[in-house]
């Protein structure tokens, strides 16, 4: 394979007025994904999460490798596995060290539960793969109400808990003193977590579900620490890393995932400049400048 | 302070209180009042139950025997009765919050729901940073501000219900003079001024000396109560102690020599009590 054919394999767009039509619910999808990922994201980076994510995702996997086996519905399988193991971390996890390690048992346990699913299964093996690195082609209408059904759920959940969420994420002490139930929050974030992965995965896959719920908001939290424009930014940004994604896969024979996670890395990439720019700018200008002294006597 | 404290209902009023973890004693048989606008210092060692007394009074610790009442009624989860300036603690950079944001959570932080009246919540968040002197890095992000910029937010969230009952956990640890006296002093207006109860945590009663009313000082299992020079005694804390130790005045300023660094049998105890006051 040259240059030119694999450029032509990332990059085609051939037929694209064709295709375009016929992937109109997996942008509506996509789109619907990005709002939630970066919604959820915003609390995943306070409350650092990151792993648990990664954990709750295999668990998740393993939930649609068993629905896929059975002829059941994967999407439900998913989310079947991902609020299991959601609401495990949740009620057992309360400190992120008992967290990290209950993740790093969960994880390995639910990518093999799945790959020992996807084994037995004899169907089409792009159905396999799709569960792990995504897939664009899959949304029909009755999928896309159950992704919209789900994602209403996790907005409104989300709006109702933020504030008091925000509080108990990013100071404790106090929140516990105003009378916060911090407790019962972790349990209900969670669950809104394990939904949003479940989601994720039916477009990105298990292994990439980090790009949608942790890159996006990661990536505004470099720009700008005021808490309306941090959820705008994370949220533009996932929905143009899922939305720029499918747009780019369409015509290609390559998964969706390469192209949504690369996105989402770039976009991270410029914050970073951005926010490192900003504090040499802000520390030069702290420092004093230059007294004059007095002109050198001649 | 004897009149003060006769005259007007007792904010705070713990009657044969005790509080046990398994078969360690912090405390028992505290019987306090404290009076409107009276400063009381909270004193002891490492696990004598000084965060947990603030747990107590906050209604995140339950008490093994006796009551406990705030303003009258016994003390509830998330009264609005009462204040709370934490310890120091640095943000991570890249908390999404400013420093009125902080501020604002102090205020609404525990309500459900999309926010409303923003305007009103702003011109709220407004005046508190004018009263606590941060009004010049308002807009700052609280992960770059200093230990002492810090801790007058927390005190901006601390007076923003008025409170009847400041409850400070040792709020001016690692901060520098110049900090430590302006925390205090705004702690110390709020006691003036409005009226409020102040229970102050402490391991170090000199920064705020000028200030204490009375001193509750609690070590192995016991407790003493009384002015700053009935409690900071040879005699009193050589017996609370059980061990000899010296107290000395130079300067106004209060120096104990021969401390133990913490008391044998509450190890344990330290570890149950002492994450501040998130881990109920």
């Amino acid at each position: 394979m040259d240059l030119n054919d694999l450029l032509g394999t990332i990059f085609s767009f051939e037929n694209y007025a064709e295709l375009l039509p016929l992937v109109t619910n997996s942008l509506i999808a996509g789109a619907i994904l990005g709002l939630v990922g970066g919604l959820v994201g915003m609390f995943v980076m306070m409350r650092d999460m990151a792993f648990a994510v990664h954990g709750i995702a295999e668990l998740s996997f393993a939930g649609a490798a068993l629905a896929l086996l059975l002829g059941a519905n994967v999407v439900w399988g998913s989310v079947a596995g991902a609020l299991a193991a959601a609401l495990v971390l949740g009620l057992m996890g309360a400190s992120a060290k008992d967290r990290n390690s209950i993740t790093g048992v969960l994880m390995p346990f639910g990518l093999g539960l799945g790959i020992l699913f996807l084994a037995l299964y004899e169907g089409r093996s792009a159905n396999k793969f799709g569960l792990l690195t995504g897939q664009i082609v899959a949304v029909d209408s009755v999928q896309l109400g159950l992704l919209a059904g789900c994602a209403v759920v996790v907005v409104i959940g989300l709006a109702v808990i933020w504030r008091p969420l925000t509080f108990a994420s990013v100071d404790p002490a106090v929140a516990a003193a105003r009378g916060v139930p911090a407790g019962r929050l972790s349990v209900v974030f969670m669950l809104l977590l394990g939904l949003s992965v479940a989601l994720s995965i039916q477009v990105v896959g298990a292994l990439l579900v980090l790009s949608l719920l942790v890159t996006p908001a990661a990536a505004a939290l470099r720009v700008t620490s005021r808490p309306t424009l941090t959820v705008v930014l994370s949220v533009a940004f996932a929905v143009l890393s899922v939305v720029g994604g499918i747009l780019l896969a369409l015509a290609g024979r390559l998964p969706i995932s390469p192209y949504v996670t690369t996105i989402s890395f770039l976009i991270y990439l410029a914050c970073r400049l951005i926010g490192w720019r900003r504090t040499v700018a802000a520390s030069r200008a702290r420092r004093p400048k230059p007294v004059a002294g007095p002109a050198p006597v001649r | 302070m004897p009149a003060k404290q006769n005259t007007a209902e007792p904010v705070v009023r713990l009657r044969a209180a005790g509080l046990h973890f398994g078969d360690r004693v912090l405390w028992e048989g505290l019987d306090l009042d404290v009076a409107p606008g009276e400063f009381l210092a909270v004193l002891g060692p490492n696990g004598s139950g000084k965060t947990t007394l603030l747990k107590v009074l906050l209604g995140l610790q339950q008490l093994s025997s006796g009551t406990v009442e705030v303003c009258g009624h016994p003390a509830t989860r998330g009264s609005r009765l009462i204040g709370t300036i934490p310890q120091q603690k640095a943000f991570p950079g890249n908390t999404p919050l400013r420093a009125r944001d902080l501020v604002a959570l102090g205020i609404d932080g525990h309500r459900w729901g999309p926010r409303l009246f923003r305007r009103r919540l702003n011109e709220r968040v407004d005046a508190l940073l004018e009263l606590v002197g941060a009004t010049g890095y308002a807009e700052r992000p609280v992960g770059v501000l200093s230990g002492g910029e810090q801790q007058r937010l927390r005190a901006a969230q601390a007076l923003s219900d008025d409170p009847r009952l400041l409850l400070c956990d040792e709020p001016l640890l690692s901060l520098d003079l110049h900090h430590q006296r302006a925390v205090s002093a705004l702690i110390h207006r709020q006691a003036c001024d409005r009226g409020s109860a102040v229970v102050f945590v402490t391991h170090e009663i000199n920064p705020i000396l000028q200030y204490v009313d009375r001193v509750l000082y609690l070590a192995g299992g016991r407790f003493h109560v009384g002015t700053p020079a009935e409690v900071m005694t040879s005699e009193t804390l050589s017996e609370l102690y059980g061990s000899p130790i010296e107290v000395f005045r130079s300067n106004g300023r209060i120096v104990v020599v021969g401390m133990p660094d913490t008391v044998e049998h509450h190890h344990g105890a330290e570890a149950a009590s002492h994450d501040a006051l998130a881990g109920s």
